[in-house]
């Protein structure tokens, strides 16, 4: 089946079973491979992608589901090669460490900061309890968004 | 100057863009996919295997135990574990075949149409019944693995003295490592050789079980580190099991084959931390101060040897805790069981001991009457003293000012008065402080440095760079940076003229495991030392083109006199033009009088101690019986931060994991059988769960660390799960013995509570 719709600002058009996750979809057809698999059940967020505006775990929806919507994943959040402040502040707070989950992160952080540019803590908790980090103790993670928001 | 800043991440850019590499990213021309066929039954033996006659087995590759070349064993301490299963099933999910396909779809498919039978025996699956001895034994008479006897002083005599003996169990569970990136591993088959990559910490531990597998020299098997999505010790001994499959596979099919494990096998099959039972008998003067101690440790090690000599080692050593007792006999034993081979988890036995040394300080403070606070004081170690094993603590000692610094961030004193006599609130939530007080040796223990001799180098390229040769691996913990950092410090030139080469059995020196909180203060002062040797090198050729004896290298010129001569990219090219390639291997050896006696399990078990200590502010509601950790401080004695953001990051995540310990993580058995082996039902701490932290480094220097680091890897696992722990006997008068405190457990103490009352 042909499904199109629009990644990081590009139209793309892919042929693939209805059902095959959105995940798969992604790392092996379009050979965007930031966006991870963790656990395959929608508990871990690795594989966090935005959907017309809103955070998805990409393993739970099949290709057909997403048609002429506009997705974002982590490769589009750099321009030109240019990290985002988003990017800059998880580099510099410390907010990365294995790296596994932070695409992920970036995502849920990315959605929370375009509804709510000024997040307490709180919120901050609350919008990436989604997504598990087994390295940071969301210590870091928390500090990198506050910092982004700052600078919003 | 390159230490002691905050420098971004080597490898950062590459991890904030998705252009990382993980091993389940990698896709090879030809590659196949691979998966492991496991028995399913906990104990017994193969009676038969058939595959479906009506599927078209043409596509598929299949291999068993016969297939493998050289001997059928996992190479670690004992040749005990096979690598595919013979006749003999020792734990539920053993492997057993490997199958691999064009697709995971075809793979999966074709493991639907495979049939194993067995004929089972009766499992051991408790550390009670591995020492009831009432069914088939496992391991050797006994089931008993391995044992220790630390014996100090006389415990007759102290318990003579003793004006009081206190005695106390505490139970350790089982935990999951859980990094978020699952195990896995390609294979690509070469002429006589075999490459394999993938998800790992200790690329050597990986080639020298591939070299006996198949019967390979040193130069034929190359094993390459792929960035890898967490260790926590989960990835230190199993991915040679996961290697020498996708290996074997690849072998026989003469193409790449991928195996990525989805998180039910990994959550099922991989290793785990030992789960224990630990006793103390405590004999103590009416003031506090302890006269004797007897301490019997008894961990799970599952199925086979594996790690747990060394696990039950590191148990042993450290179960007093950071405590004076001239008096002290330490027992213990591990056992064998039919559950999956405990092993790797970081604090490598220490977090179980922990948790049974500080509640047995609680529990006698408690019967004495006096505060637990006072306690500790009265008995912590400190410089001069000597630990259980008979070592004399000569340096870097950072004990009493990281109890210091976390009672009085904490207001520990002020927080404890206030609950202790608080009434519960109008929700019916009562709030309590704990305090935890712990150590961690850094390094291997004992001899195990000496022996291991531990390799790493630096080369000076033509491009004017310095670039590291380590077998260590960077796994989150920011090794790649800190050796870049440790480097450019050394040699006197920019962070950035330094890079990894990224570990590769072909390209970089055994440096030992990543593991033990050694990559740093070990591993890191080698680098060190190899840089030295570099830049003397570099000294003796700039003095020899210049006439310059003096000259120096700061700041990326060399310079003599005021002069500046030359800068070091410039001098770099030039001296590899003329000399060839400057490559500078540097080994490490114990600091002067280490001494470890191997028979008597005496003397310095480390070279230093890495000191921790921990409040935890707890919310408990007592309707639900539900603990909520609102905040924990802690200071921590790591000796130099090479990086303090870095290792303030390194304290947070191990102290959320040992909440996770202490709180929530817990294995549901049934028959050898993980039955939550799904993050949906192994629950580890989200965002919400964490509790705000306030860390403190302190900075001990250690003289034998490069620029005066120690470990900190490992030590933040210690002291989460007693502080909370006692933090919840401050809020509830509720003494725990056994981790997770789940609401259950919770309630069953409570109950004790009442009924003793």
């Amino acid at each position: 089946m042909s499904i199109q719709f629009q990644v990081n600002g590009t139209a793309r058009e892919v042929d693939a079973p209805p059902m095959k996750r959105l995940l798969d979809v992604l790392r092996e057809d379009l050979r965007l491979t930031g966006t991870k698999e963790g656990c395959g059940e929608g508990e871990c967020g690795a594989c966090s992608v935005i959907i017309d505006g809103e955070v998805i775990n990409s393993c739970l929806v099949p290709v057909c589901q997403v048609a002429q919507t506009r997705i974002i994943t982590v490769e589009g959040l750099a321009s030109d090669g240019e990290l985002e402040p988003l990017q800059r502040a998880f580099l510099e707070c410390g907010g990365a460490q294995c790296g596994i989950c932070t695409p992920g992160m970036l995502i849920a952080a990315r959605a929370l900061l375009d509804m709510n540019s000024q997040p307490t803590r709180d919120e901050i908790k609350e919008a990436i309890a989604g997504n598990l980090c087994r390295c940071t103790g969301y210590v870091k993670i928390i500090d990198a968004i506050e910092q982004a928001s700052k600078e919003n | 100057m390159a230490v002691g800043q905050n420098v971004l991440r080597k490898e950062g850019y590459e991890k904030l863009t998705g252009a990382a590499r993980y091993i389940d990213d990698i896709t090879l021309d030809g590659m196949m996919y691979g998966k492991t066929i496991r028995a399913k039954i906990a104990r017994g033996r193969i009676t038969s295997v058939s595959f479906d006659a009506g599927f078209d087995w043409s596509r598929i590759v299949r291999c068993d135990c016969r297939d493998i070349p050289g001997k059928n064993y996992v190479l670690l301490i004992e040749n005990d574990q096979p690598l595919l299963v013979e006749s003999e099933v020792r734990h539920y999910d053993e492997p057993v075949l490997l199958i691999a396909a064009d697709t995971r779809a075809e793979v999966e498919e074709a493991a639907r149409h495979i049939r194993i039978e067995y004929e089972e025996k009766e499992p051991i699956l408790t550390i009670e019944q591995a020492l009831a001895g009432e069914r088939e034994v496992l391991y050797g008479a006994d089931n008993v693995f391995k044992r220790f006897l630390i014996a100090r002083g006389d415990t007759d005599e102290g318990f003579a003295q003793a004006d009081r003996i206190i005695e106390g169990e505490y139970r350790v569970p089982h935990q999951e490592q859980l990094y978020i990136e699952p195990q896995g591993m390609i294979a690509i088959p070469g002429d006589g050789s075999l490459t394999v990559m993938g998800s790992m910490q200790c690329p050597y531990y990986v080639h020298k079980a591939i070299k006996q597998l198949f019967n390979l020299p040193d130069e034929r098997a190359i094993v390459i580190q792929t960035t890898t999505g967490g260790g926590f010790g989960g990835k230190e001994e199993y991915p040679s099991t996961i290697a020498a499959h996708a290996a074997l596979l690849a072998h026989k099919a003469r193409r790449p084959v991928k195996i990525i494990y989805d998180r039910a096998e990994d959550i099922s099959a991989t290793t785990k931390r030992h789960p224990g039972i630990v006793r103390h008998r405590t004999g103590v003067l009416s003031n506090g101060r302890l006269v004797a101690s007897e301490i019997d440790i008894v961990l799970d090690g599952g199925a086979y040897v594996t790690l747990t000599p060394v696990v039950l080692s590191r148990a042993s050593i450290h179960a007093l805790g950071p405590y004076r007792c001239d008096n002290v006999r330490i027992t213990a034993r591990a056992v064998a069981t039919n559950t999956p081979p405990n092993g790797a988890f970081r604090g490598f036995g220490a977090p179980q001991v922990a948790f049974a040394y500080e509640m047995q300080m609680e529990r006698i403070a408690a019967e004495l009457g006096i505060d637990s606070l006072e306690l500790r004081r009265l008995n912590m170690l400190g410089e001069g003293d000597i630990t259980a094993t008979g070592q004399r603590l000569t340096w870097s000692v950072g004990a009493q000012d990281v109890m210091n610094e976390a009672v009085s961030r904490s207001r520990y004193v002020e927080l404890k008065k206030d609950a202790g006599a608080a009434p519960a609130t109008a929700d019916n939530k009562r709030r309590g402080v704990g305090l935890a007080f712990f150590f961690h040796g850094a390094g291997f223990t004992g001899s195990g440095e000496a022996r291991m001799k531990a390799a790493a180098g630096i080369e000076i390229t033509a491009e004017g760079r310095a670039r590291v040769l380590a077998g260590s691996t960077e796994i989150g913990q920011g090794t790649q940076t800190i050796f870049c950092q440790i480097v450019a410090e050394e040699l006197g030139i920019a962070f950035d003229q330094v890079e990894v080469q990224e570990p590769d059995t072909s390209r970089v020196p055994d440096s030992g495991p990543t593991v033990a909180s050694r990559t740093c203060m070990v591993v890191g002062r080698v680098v060190q030392m190899a840089a030295r040797d570099a830049k003397q090198r570099l000294l003796s050729f700039v003095a020899e083109a210049f006439g310059a004896p003096e000259a120096e290298l700061i700041e990326g010129k060399f310079v003599a006199g005021g002069r500046e001569l030359a800068e070091f990219t410039d001098v770099a090219r030039d001296y590899v033009e003329q000399n060839g390639k400057l490559v500078a291997i540097a080994r490490y050896a114990s600091p002067p009088g280490v001494e470890w006696d191997e028979d008597s399990y005496s003397g310095d078990a480390y070279p230093v101690f890495s000191w921790g200590a921990e409040v935890a502010e707890v919310e408990v509601d007592m309707d639900t019986f539900e603990v909520t950790v609102l905040k924990i401080t802690t200071a921590q004695d790591i000796g130099r931060a090479i990086h303090p953001l870095l290792a303030a990051g390194q304290i947070e995540g191990g102290t959320l994991q040992a909440v996770g310990y202490g709180l929530l993580e817990e294995l549901v058995w049934d028959r050898g059988r993980i039955v939550n082996n799904r993050l949906t039902n192994y629950i580890i701490p989200t965002s919400l769960d964490a509790p705000e932290m306030e860390t403190v480094i302190i900075e001990k220097e250690y003289p034998h660390g490069p620029f005066g680091a120690k470990g900190v890897g490992e030590l933040p696992m210690n002291g989460a799960a007693p502080a909370i722990a006692a933090a919840v006997f401050n809020a509830t008068g509720a003494f725990v013995t056994e981790i997770p405190i789940t609401p259950e457990r919770l309630q069953m103490a409570l109950e004790k509570k009442a009924v003793k009352e």
